[in-house]
């Protein structure tokens, strides 16, 4: 297994009332991180663009941040995505828009887009903040996938490093694999049976996982392993909202066809319905 | 689990029960089925095949356990537009091809189908058909034969059949009005009357007798015609070899046609509609507490409807009336089904001729009864407490239904709902984003309980996700259900969930909604909100005399008196007399201060629909302080040596002859109780009154008869209660 570690962080900035705590947030994440910090602008680089962006950033680089500025015109996902190889960003982080009645959260197309073509981790903010805000408890999907286990790594080391004290892995059992379906009362016991066993199977396999996590990123935090039979990616979504999650940590989607957008799964699910924040490790 | 020797030994020793069951059943099928098949203009007959096939074909393939199938009375409606449109023969047809979609449905699991209407709006298509029946009938039963356009006419008609009645000079059509008023008479008063033996045959069968007597009485001994005129008598019913030589051939002419199918559809879609909702209320029924298999039972009642329809029959569905009779006999499997096919086959062979003397009129008399029930003026008042923007939905339904046809009614109620929601949330997006998403999340949490959280909005339209998630859970565990992310909940679903929480409490689990203040708090939606508030109506101050005496009789016995009205009586719900009861509430409580003793009025129903009886009663009930078995003990009567016939054994002394003689014991540890029963306790029970007395380990239930008792009684009550305890105590 290789180390995890996020040494470049990547944000898109453009100049909306969001900017300042989109550009906190990145630093102190950078900060956290010990990483670098790319901000990438769409867009003719000015004297008096980059001071504003540096107005923000100076606080942060009395802590010790090391960034980047960059500016370049063109097609706002073109750029970002370009960017973010040549700058080898293993982070992008993108801020989601609210909606009207401040409960809902929603991806802009443009960060849509980004996120489905982005090959580095990204990472998407509800709620970017000037101020620190605490994160305690992380989601994150314990699907029966080769990418799983990184995505558990990642999770626990996102975990350790912003201090969260605990982590619930949540293995998504579609309907389809509980072959049974329920009529009356035999068939409900032996569904029961098939969800118990399914339970157990899916436990193990979790368990096996998490005993490849390095020590030092458990320590003093409480695990938690959570099956839940249902849509998948969609259910995984509604449990974070639920358990009051504060990032929920998923697998980057395999891959994405036209089909994928018309019959929405997995992924595209959580970019229609944000329930909180949510890191998808590449 | 069970074994499967042990359940054949069940399934023997209780046969005799079923038949029994079987046999009552039966009696009440037989004038019904008549009378269902004669209102949809279908030859008498065919009513009583279509419960024949129905009874042997769902008792062998179907998946419920209690019901009974046959013909319905929500088809009258249907069948009658189709036989009008299509004539007899491609009516037949027709019921073939719905009987072929229903075994579709059920190969599909299409059984939830019912799910996706709302409430009101199939109050409000029952409510219609109710009124079609009641109209069309009313004129026969009053002597007055019409033919009128449509449902509304013959409804608005009625006052002018009231005015001829008066005017009749023909003396046939006379008596054939009072036989249709004297049978509706008995059809009103006869759920007031408690009396085991009256109450052992169903009132329809009572007309039957009745007029059956009556005719007989004209023939033998006054030696002249019967009175009530040839037009009112029921047609000549063919004999069993007629019946099965003059089978009618299908006729396929009109399958092209798009009547045709759209009587098809119709007769679908309603059969299936009263099925479900039957089962439903049936399996709430039930004393074993099983759950049927719909999809099973579709197949079979598909299956049935097409072997009913080859044969002459009509569709067949499951029917509640019948059913409820059949649980509160004593029926317990599938065999009552069978065995009520059967008597029925048997009582076709035997008196297909005595059924000509049944006037017609009379036999309206118990449809127009029935239809009376299925849009009585207390459904409308139920849906209004509920609600008005529910009345809209149900009016709406009920008008378009008489005025144009059932599917276009219900089509109605489906827009008018969906309409209303819209309007209560001022959002149409909310819908239709989130129709189609899986908006329900089910999980067990660490401690065993299931916790489901529904998202975004839930409505008739997406019931079915949370329907299917609480299906999975077995009963006897606590579930949370949390609507607090939901935008917008509706009647719908809230009265379903309700009989969901009432079959997981039967079953000693628990369903905990939450998160349902919060839509109230935002007063956005008050759906959900006045869904809650109609329970514990505070009695009024001013108090009857009785409530008066009672508080004196407490101050005497020192103890509290409550006038109010309390609905969980859950420390009842153990007792053998309450398994197929449903208790309302408790009112007029008379309690000791260390809650040993508590008196009671009580309101329960038996049954449901026509065969509906709600009884007030007062009992005693005594928290024993030690353990005792479970046991049930009754005055030994005529019935009671019935019953012992019917498989339910009697536990008798061989040293309390007396006793045993005068006193119908039973429960389930023959032996525990013997020793229980010492020569001193039933020395206490052969010197005082008789008194129903039930024991369920925990504590003793007496009650006398089924009405509220008087301030006298209650004394008597009180003071048996308490020397009894007093005896079991020392023993």
């Amino acid at each position: 297994m290789r180390t995890i570690a996020f040494k470049t962080i990547g944000i898109g900035v453009a100049f909306s009332p969001n900017l300042e705590a989109n550009i906190n947030e990145a630093a102190r994440l950078a900060l956290f991180f010990g990483s670098r910090l790319v901000l990438i602008h769409v867009g003719e680089s000015s004297e008096e663009k980059l001071n504003k962006f540096l107005g923000f950033l100076n606080p942060f680089k009395d802590l010790g941040l090391d960034f980047e500025v960059t500016f370049k015109s063109g097609d706002p996902v073109e750029v970002i995505l370009s960017t973010t190889n040549e700058k080898k960003v293993d982070l992008l982080i993108i801020g989601a828009l609210k909606k009207e009645n401040f409960v809902k959260y929603y991806l802009g197309s443009i960060a849509r887009k980004i996120t489905r073509k982005a090959t580095c981790s990204i990472l998407l903010l509800i709620n970017p903040s000037k101020e620190r805000v605490s994160c305690n408890h992380i989601v994150v999907n314990g699907l029966k996938d080769p990418k799983t286990e990184e995505t558990v790594a990642t999770a626990f080391f996102v975990g350790h490093k912003l201090g969260a004290n605990k982590i619930t892995v949540v293995e998504e059992i579609s309907d389809e694999e509980v072959s049974v379906k329920v009529d009356d009362d035999k068939s409900l016991r032996k569904s029961t049976i098939v969800k118990e066993r399914l339970r157990l199977r899916e436990e193990m396999r979790v368990k096996t996982i998490l005993s490849t996590i390095p020590g030092e990123l458990t320590k003093n935090i409480k695990i938690k392993s959570q099956p839940i039979f249902g849509k998948r990616g969609y259910s995984i979504g509604h449990y974070a909202q639920v358990a009051r999650a504060d990032l929920l940590v998923m697998n980057a989607p395999s891959k994405m066809t036209f089909w994928d957008r018309l019959f929405p799964h997995d992924i595209e699910h959580i970019l229609t319905e944000l329930p909180t924040d949510v890191l998808i490790v590449q | 689990m069970r074994t499967k020797k042990s359940s054949v030994v069940g399934f023997v020793k209780t046969l005799p029960q079923n038949m029994f069951s079987g046999l009552v059943v039966s009696l009440i099928a037989l004038p019904l089925g008549l009378g269902l098949a004669m209102a949809s203009e279908a030859p008498p007959i065919a009513g009583v095949i279509t419960a024949i096939v129905g009874g042997i074909i769902v008792s062998i393939l179907g998946g419920s356990f209690v019901t009974i199938s046959g013909p319905g009375n929500g088809l009258v409606g249907v069948v009658l537009v189709a036989i009008t449109t299509l004539g007899l023969t491609a009516t037949y047809t027709a019921i073939i091809c719905s009987g072929i979609i229903l075994i579709i449905l059920g190969f599909l699991r299409l059984g939830k189908l019912a799910d996706y209407f709302p409430s009101s709006a199939i109050q409000g298509m029952l409510a219609a058909i109710g009124l079609i029946i009641l109209g069309k009938q009313f004129h026969i039963m009053l002597g007055n034969k019409i033919v009128q356009d449509s449902g509304i006419d013959y409804l608005l008609e009625i006052p002018n059949t009231i005015i001829t009645v008066f005017q009749f000079k023909d003396k046939g059509l006379i008596y054939a009005a009072l036989a249709g008023v004297l049978s509706l008479a008995i059809m009103v008063f006869y759920s007031k009357i408690r009396n085991k033996y009256l109450q052992l045959i169903p009132a329809p069968m009572w007309i039957v007798i009745i007029s059956v007597g009556f005719s007989y009485y004209y023939e033998l001994i006054l030696k002249s015609a019967n009175p009530i005129s040839l037009d009112y008598m029921i047609p000549a019913i063919p004999d069993i070899r007629t019946i099965v030589t003059e089978i009618p051939s299908p006729d396929f002419k009109m399958v092209g046609t798009l009547s045709f199918w759209s009587s098809v559809v119709a007769l679908t879609l309603i059969a299936s509609i009263e099925s479900l909702l039957s089962i439903k209320a049936v399996d709430k029924l039930d004393v074993d507490k099983r759950r049927s298999n719909v999809n099973k039972d579709i197949k079979a009642l598909g299956l049935a409807t097409v072997v009913s329809g080859f044969l002459g029959g009509l569709n067949v569905v499951t029917v509640i009336a019948r059913s409820s009779v059949n649980v509160n006999n004593g029926g317990s499997n599938r065999s009552s089904n069978l065995f009520h096919a059967l008597f029925l086959v048997l009582f076709i062979l035997l008196f297909s001729s005595e059924l000509t003397r049944i006037p017609l009129s009379a036999l309206m008399a118990i449809l127009v009864y029935t239809g009376y029930k299925l849009a009585s003026p207390v459904i409308v008042r139920e849906i209004f407490t509920i609600g008005k923007e529910q009345l809209i939905i149900f009016f709406s339904t009920l008008l378009v239904t008489l005025k144009v046809g059932l599917i276009s009614g219900i089509v109605a109620g489906l827009i008018a709902t969906f309409i209303i929601h819209v309007v209560v949330t001022k959002s149409v997006g909310l819908f239709i984003k989130n129709i189609l998403k899986p908006n329900v999340l089910m999980y067990k949490e660490e401690d065993g309980s299931y916790f489901i959280s529904v998202k975004h909005f839930c409505s008739f339209l997406n019931f079915n996700t949370l329907k299917t998630n609480l299906e999975a859970i077995p009963e006897k565990n606590d579930v949370i259900i949390d609507f607090s992310l939901c935008g917008f909940v509706d009647h719908s679903v809230m009265e379903n969930v309700d009989e969901y929480q009432e079959l997981f409490h039967k079953k000693g689990g628990n369903i905990e909604v939450i998160g349902l203040d919060v839509l109230g708090a935002k007063s956005k939606h008050p759906f959900a909100l006045r869904r809650l508030l109609p329970l514990h109506k505070i009695l009024p101050d001013n108090k009857t005399k009785r409530q008066n005496n009672l508080s004196i009789v407490a101050d005497n016995f020192n103890l509290s008196y409550n006038p109010i009205k309390k609905s969980n009586a859950e420390f009842l719900e153990n007792f053998i007399y309450f398994k197929t009861k449903k208790i309302e509430h408790t009112f007029n409580e008379l309690k000791e201060k260390n809650s040993q003793y508590q008196s009671f009025d009580i309101t329960f129903s038996e049954g449901e629909f026509i065969a509906k009886e709600v009884v007030r009663t007062t009992m005693l009930y005594i928290k024993v302080s030690k353990k005792i078995p479970a046991f049930t003990l009754d005055k030994e009567g005529l019935m009671e040596r019935l019953y012992a016939l019917a498989g339910y054994e009697d536990i008798d002394f061989d040293s309390h002859i007396d006793f045993s003689n005068r006193f119908y014991l039973r429960g389930e540890n023959p032996e525990e109780i013997k020793a229980f029963f010492t020569s001193e306790l039933v020395r206490f029970f052969e010197s005082n009154p008789y008194y129903h007395i039930e024991s369920n380990k925990e504590g003793i239930l007496i009650c006398n008869k089924e009405r509220i008792a008087s301030i006298k009684e209650i004394k008597g009550l009180l003071d048996f209660g308490v020397r009894l305890n007093k005896v079991i105590n020392n023993t």
